[in-house]
This record gives C-alpha cells, structure tokens and sequence, in this order.
C-alpha cells in the first residue's frame, strides 16, 4: 500500500501528539500524582505508536512502545513518577520529535534510541536510576507513608547510601529522625524549615522525604524524616528541634552501618509495597492534588477539558496564499452582494428579495469566520516555551518558574510564524542572564525560585508581549563600560545618556553582556538580531529594568492585519473608522455648548474643558462642516488620562474590522494609521485619535 | 532583429504612451474612490482591488497637465514598480502591441508638456503614431514630489 498519501497527516497528527505530549508531562510534573494527566498521556503515547508502526516507522514505534510501558505502570499505580523517569520520558520525547522531523524533511525516521530503550526498560524493571551522574537527588513526590511505620526508613540511592554509610565510618553520626508537626500548625511549611535551619546550622541533610522542594511548597502532610550527618548528640538535637514551637514529635535515631543497610532496604521493600496496596498513597495522592488544585486552578481544568474531549484542538493546516486569495475573492463577493441587494430593491420581486436577503446573512455570517482565520492565538507560540524553560533552568541548575497569561491573544499568522525565535531569544536570556543562579537568589533574599512572567496583551492598536523576570536586573555602569570597551559609544556620549538610551545599548550588534558565553545563549546572535527581526515586523522592544529587583522586555507589535474592533463614523460622504480602545464615549453637544478658548474650541465633559476637535476643518472634508450644524455627535477619545473630543456627522456603528496598509507609495499620513475595506467593498481610513491629542 | 517587448498602449488627451506589460498588473474600469486627506494633489485616494488597497494617482495631474472629468473610457491601470503597486488613472486604455526595442528613441526634452526625465523615450509605431515610453521608477519617485511639495509652499 501507498503510504506517501498518508503521510502528511502522519505528520500533522504527530506533531500535535508530540506537544500534547510535552505539554501534559509538564502539567504532571508539577502534579506527579495526578494519575488523569497520565491517561491522557498514555492515550496520546498510544495512539503514536499505533500510527508509527501502521506507517512503518520502527524505531518510533518502538520508542513509543517502551514509553507507553513505563506510563502503564504509573497509571495503574506500579509504579511513582520521579525526576528521573521525567528526564528519561522527556528525552523520549525529544527522540521522537527529532524522528518527526526527519520525517518531515523526507527521511525514514531512523535513530539511534537503545540507550533510551534500555534506560526505560530498566524503569520498567523497577531500577532506579536516579544515582546516574545526573546529580539530581531530590526525587519528587514518592510519596511513602511514614506514619505508617516509624523505622521503615527512607528509600536511598546508591550514592546518598555511599555518603552515610562512608560517614558512619569517619566516625561522624548518622542519625534518622522523624519529625512530627502539629495538625493545628497554620504555616507547617515555615516550621519545617526552621527544623531545617537548625539542623544545617550542625551537620548536613541527605535525604528527606518528602523532598526539601516539596516541603517548601507546602506538599507534605504534617511529617518529615530525614538522613543526617551530624557530630551533635542525639538528645540534644532532640531537645533544640523540640524548642521550635509547634513540633508534635520528635524522634532521632543513631544509625551504624547494619541499621542503615537494614533501613534503606526497608524503604526500598516498603516502596513496593505501597506502590501494590497502601491506602494512605492514594490518599495522600489525592491530599496533594488538592492542595496543587489551589495553587495552580488552571491546570486542573485544563486537563479536564482533554481528557473530556480526547481531542487536542482539531485542525488542519492551509496555505497561507491559499488563505488570501480566499479573503480577497470573498471581498468580491461582497462587493456583488451590495449590487445584488440594489438590484433586487429596484426589480421588487419577492423571492429574489428574499433569496437576496438570505444570502447577505450567510454571507456576513461567512465573512466574520474568513477575517478570522489568519488570526491565531500566541499560544501556539507560547506552548513550546515552559519546557524549554523547564530544561534550560535545569541544565543551569537555576529554579525558575514560568507564568504565561493571555495566551489567548490573537495575531496574525504572519506575525505569529515570525515572533517565535525573537521570544526564544528573550526568554533564554531571561532564564541565563536575569535569573540569578540560587545562592545568589538566596544572598540577596529572593526565594531560591525565579519567576519570569511571559504576558500577552492588546492594547490600542497594538499586540503587547513581555517577558519579565524578577533576577538581577540591568546595571547601567555595566552596559556603558562594556559599551566604551567595545566602541560602541564614546565617554561624551556615554555621559549624557538616558536610562533607556543605556538600555537600547544592548540591542547593538556586537552587544553582549554575558561575562562568559555560556552554551546556552553564547550562540554568536545577539540582542540586535531579535531587534532587527521585530523591527522588520514593524514592532518595537523596551527594555524595563530595576537593578537588582529584574527586567522588563516589552515587545511591541503591529497588528497588521489583525482584527480591531471600531466605530464607523460618517462624515458628508466619507466613512472613517476609529478604533474602539480610543473612544471613551459618544455624545452630543449643541452649538451653544461650544465655547471658545483662545480661539479654540473647547466644551465642558465631566466637569472638565476639553477640546473640539474639528475633523472636517484637518481633513478638508468638503460636505461636512459641524459649524453649521445645530446638534453635532462627538467622540470623546483619550490619550493617556488626557481627552478630547471629535467632531462628527454620524455614527454607523460598532463593527470588527481588518486592518490593512495605505501601501508603500503614500507617505505616512498624521491622523491616518491604515484603510479597512468594509462590507460594501468600500475603502475606509482608520483614524489615529493619539495624535490629534498633544 | 532586436529584442521585442509587449507594451500596453494608453492615452492622455491626445498622446499615446506606453508601458511594458511586466510592470502592469490588471487594467480596471473606474473603481470607487476614498479619498485620502493631506496627501499629493494628484493622489485622487484608495481603492480596493480584490481585497487589497492601493493608492490611485491621476496620470495628468502627476504630470503637471490639466485634470480632465472621468468618463466610460477612464481606467485605472494597476502597476507594481520596486515593491510598490499603485493605480494610474488614465483617459483610456485599450491596445497591446508589440515593439522593437531598437524602434524606442532618446526623447527630446519636452513631450506633450511632459518633462524627459519621466520617459523612457519615444517609439514610432505605424507610420504618424508615436508611441511615449514611461519611465515607472521616476513617475513613482517620490523624493521628486517632496521637493516639488516643499517648492510650491
């Protein structure tokens, strides 16, 4: 059978299975005991496999297979995830993406993938892998019941086994202490860490469960136990921890080199045992996801919605040529629309007026659907960002926490398929350059976490995208000795420069505040690439930035093409359109209302003077003078906080409208910031209000 | 036998002109018009074309000659020139011929009222017609305008 016919859909459906994919292993990292988000994986993993092999592709369905296995036991509770098998899937995953685009660009689909075979066999197996040179001990979330039993100990790697049993023979103590907090306890999380205070403060934590990062979020029930090293006497330690208020129970056991041999195995039988039977997992399971529903509600939904609907946003790709040729026929359409209407007005006959009227319903209804369709939403940009930022803070050892909000904004699919490695950029240099790494955070009393807000937004006439981190903030002297070092400016200059002006510096070609180029952002493209690259979207980029408290990168973009909504005015014979984020009302004001101010024309709106603006008398419009007329309608717009006020003849009406160019011939026009075609097929200039107000 | 080019015929008053047909995209009936404030007083303003604005400029007014009243003859010719597509309205278009390049001859320096620097130059086609050959980039130059703008002020 011939394949190639289906090929691009393979290709289509396992891209979305692939973000899908990355997208949920995410959201179950943060909840690594929601065993929803796993179904939803392992259906996605599943229907992968099944369409991998039907097409041929082994090494894919393989890979898939092997991951699939590991996600079976997860979801029937074999087994707990932990930051290991997360690195392992998450490598999965990037094989298979990398599969994918062989495919795409006409190859077979071949890797190399038995190293990750084998690693998730091996998971499979029940071998834990965490020790590997990863250097991430803080396994997440396994969540084992200590109450249960007190001396069950906690599961241990072999190189944390390594630690304290070779401590055990330098004669340090290790001891094994379970810490009970009591239920009324309000902030358990800050008592917590005030046992961990006291107890770094003479020795050293190995190992605690839960993990330290899950404490200081608060994910534990109200006991702890830990591996310590220490060289104080058990009694001792026994009464400080005990000083700290609110501490139920304290017990510490010294542990020689049989105990701790004895306790690991126990932990590790233990783990197997409740992985088969334990209630309490399941409950704490469900305590856990409780307790992330609060903090993080939108998850929860949003994983609710997938599982419901099985469907991961159906949609096809088309042509983008394809796509204007389609909105330009549909202007005609409408143009012919408008001369049927006029015809069947003048012929009266009934069915062709109702035929007639039928269709400029079905056709308004098409219209609203095809000068939509180039609009997409900056999600579909932003999807792949948390686990890039995911993988970057890990391979910088930085913990930082990505929050993205209005991912719903629409821009336009040009813009969209350009603005992605611009944000790449900003974002990487975000995470390696603002974010500080954690003892730093920690010295200058930051939670150990960094955040960066990645926000879209509209605003006027243009689309918004920031990028803001709360790291180490921009320092002027910094950016000007480099500056002077590289010759980017002179010491004259460099003098009287502004903040802002200081801050442009970084988008020089040749910039780079990086003392050292690391892998990550070293790439040889700087700041002035992704300027260039907005600037030629006919955006701007600012850059905010607080030394010491973070940065601000304020990406502004056009929304050529896009949608907006405005009111259509009418003035004599001509149609002018104004955007709605401008209009603060409408209304209407007599002649005698009018006043005069220096010979301007003012009247009064909320208790305020503002001026009348007069359209007719800047734009020469030759049918219309609101000096004749006795009532005239204005629109009151804003700039800022200041207003002002427009007159004109009548209002149209509220409509959605396509904004397009004046084309490259005509010299920008004040006043005027682009044409939309209206539904007749008409021209209609869109007004800038920002510059009638100085 | 030298080159031959295919070069769309059209009129103002009584003159022929002519531009190559690569640099021309459709020829149109008169289209309605929206006028465009505080531009060029040859730009007669925007219209749309298939879903697309392009500013539209009067051919005689460019040329400094008297605006004549639209008529059924009127067409806008749609030309792209250096990125740029903009309408020429012309009394009446209605001819594509075939010219030897070798036939086109360095224009004396006024023609028709029309300064030499916009032309091409000048072709004899049959034997009385002469054919104007324009030159788009400096029709559409506008650094021209702006000084002659500044000029007028």
């Amino acid at each position: 059978m011939d394949m190639n016919q289906y090929l691009s859909m393979f290709i289509d459906e396992s891209n979305d299975h692939l973000q899908s994919l990355n997208e949920n292993m995410l959201l179950l990292e943060e909840n690594p005991n929601d065993l929803s988000i796993v179904q939803v994986i392992f259906r996605s993993a599943h229907t992968l496999k099944g369409m991998a092999a039907t097409m041929g592709f082994e090494d894919l369905a393989a890979l898939t297979h092997q991951m699939e296995n590991v996600l079976d036991l997860v979801r029937n509770e074999k087994l707990a995830m932990q930051d290991f098998i997360f690195d392992t899937l998450f490598k999965g995953l990037d094989a298979l993406e990398a599969m994918v685009q062989d495919i795409t660009e006409g190859g077979e689909g071949k890797a190399d993938v038995t190293a990750l075979l084998a690693a998730l066999q091996a998971i499979v197996r029940g071998e834990d892998l965490s020790a590997k040179p990863s250097g991430n001990d803080a396994s997440a979330g396994a969540a084992s019941d200590t109450d249960a039993n007190d001396s069950a100990g906690i599961q241990l790697d072999e190189f944390q086994y390594s630690v304290l049993s070779q401590s055990i023979a330098d004669g340090h103590r290790v001891l094994y202490l379970d810490v009970h907090i009591h239920e009324t306890c309000q902030l358990k999380a800050v008592r917590a860490y005030m046992v961990f205070d006291l107890l770094e403060k003479s020795g050293e934590v190995v190992k605690s469960e839960p993990s330290a990062q899950d404490i200081e979020q608060d994910n534990f029930d109200y006991s702890f136990s830990l591996y310590y090293i220490t060289l104080k006497d058990p009694a001792e330690l026994e009464s400080q921890i005990m000083n700290v208020s609110e501490i139920e129970k304290v017990t510490v056991k010294e542990l020689d080199e049989d105990t701790l041999k004895q306790m690991s195995q126990l932990g590790a039988a233990s783990r197997e045992s409740a992985a088969t039977a334990e209630a309490p997992v399941t409950e704490g399971a469900v305590q856990h996801a409780a307790d992330k529903e609060q903090t993080q509600k939108k998850a929860p939904a949003k994983t609710a919605a997938k599982t419901g609907g099985n469907t991961p946003n159906r949609t096809i790709r088309v042509d983008i040529e394809r796509l204007d040729v389609l909105i330009n026929l549909f202007s005609e359409l409408l143009i012919d629309r408008v001369r049927l209407e006029q015809l069947a007005s003048e012929v009266q006959n009934h069915a062709l007026t109702e035929t007639v009227e039928h269709m400029s319903r079905v056709s308004s209804d098409l219209q609203d659907i095809v000068m939509k369709l180039r609009m997409v939403p900056v999600d579909t940009v932003f999807s792949r960002f948390p686990r890039m930022v995911r993988d970057l803070a890990k391979s910088l050892d930085k913990k930082v926490d990505l929050v993205i909000t209005g991912a719903e904004t629409e821009l336009d699919r040009t813009v969209i398929d350009e603005i992605g490695d611009p944000l790449v950029h900003l974002l990487r240099n975000a995470v390696d350059h603002g974010i500080e790494p954690i003892a730093d955070r920690i010295a200058a009393g930051k939670p150990e976490t960094g955040t960066v807000q990645l926000r879209a937004f509209h605003s006027g006439n243009h689309v918004f995208i920031e990028i803001e981190e709360d790291g180490r903030g921009i320092y002027r002297d910094k950016i000007l000795k480099t500056a002077l070092k590289k010759g980017v400016v002179t010491e004259e200059e460099a003098a009287g420069m502004s903040d802002e002006e200081v801050h442009q510096l970084l988008f020089a070609p040749g910039f780079s505040t990086a003392e050292k180029v690391s892998d990550v952002s070293g790439r040889g493209v700087g700041l002035d690439v992704v300027k260039a690259k907005i600037t030629s979207l006919g955006g701007q980029v600012t850059i905010y930035s607080t030394p010491g408290k973070g940065t601000n990168f304020s990406v502004q973009l056009p929304l050529t093409l896009s949608i907006i909504a405005a009111m259509l005015v009418k003035m004599g014979s001509e149609k002018y359109a104004i955007p709605l984020s401008s209009i603060v009302e409408t209304g209407i004001v007599r002649q005698e209302q009018i006043r005069k101010v220096h010979g301007n024309k003012m009247i009064e709106f909320r208790g305020m003077l503002i001026p009348l603006i007069s359209l007719s008398r800047i734009f020469n419009i030759k049918d219309f003078d609101e000096n004749e007329e006795a009532e005239t309608e204005i629109i009151v717009i804003h700039k800022g906080e200041r207003l002002a006020a427009l007159a004109i003849d009548e209002f149209i009406g509220q409509n959605e409208i396509v904004l397009k160019g004046l084309g490259k011939y005509l010299p920008p026009i004040k006043g005027i910031s682009g044409a939309t075609i209206l539904g007749d097929g008409q021209v209609a200039l869109i007004l800038d209000p920002n510059v009638f107000i100085k | 036998m030298s080159e031959e080019i295919k070069v769309i015929v059209f009129k103002l008053g009584s003159e022929e002109y002519g531009i190559e047909v690569d640099k021309v995209q459709t020829i149109e009936r008169m289209l309605p018009i929206t006028r465009v404030p505080k531009t060029y007083a040859f730009v007669k303003g925007v219209i749309n074309l298939r879903g697309v604005v392009i500013p539209v400029i009067d051919l005689r007014g460019r040329f400094g000659l008297e605006e004549s009243e639209y008529s059924d003859q009127t067409r806008i010719i749609i030309v792209a020139v250096n990125d740029m597509e903009v309408g020429f309205i012309v009394d009446s278009a209605n001819d594509v011929i075939d010219l030897q390049k070798d036939r086109i001859e360095t224009p004396p320096e006024v023609v028709g009222g029309i300064k030499a620097k916009y032309l091409d130059g000048v072709a004899k086609i049959g034997d009385d017609r002469l054919l104007i050959m324009l030159n788009l980039s400096e029709v559409l130059n506008k650094n021209e305008i702006i000084q002659l703008e500044s000029l007028e002020e």
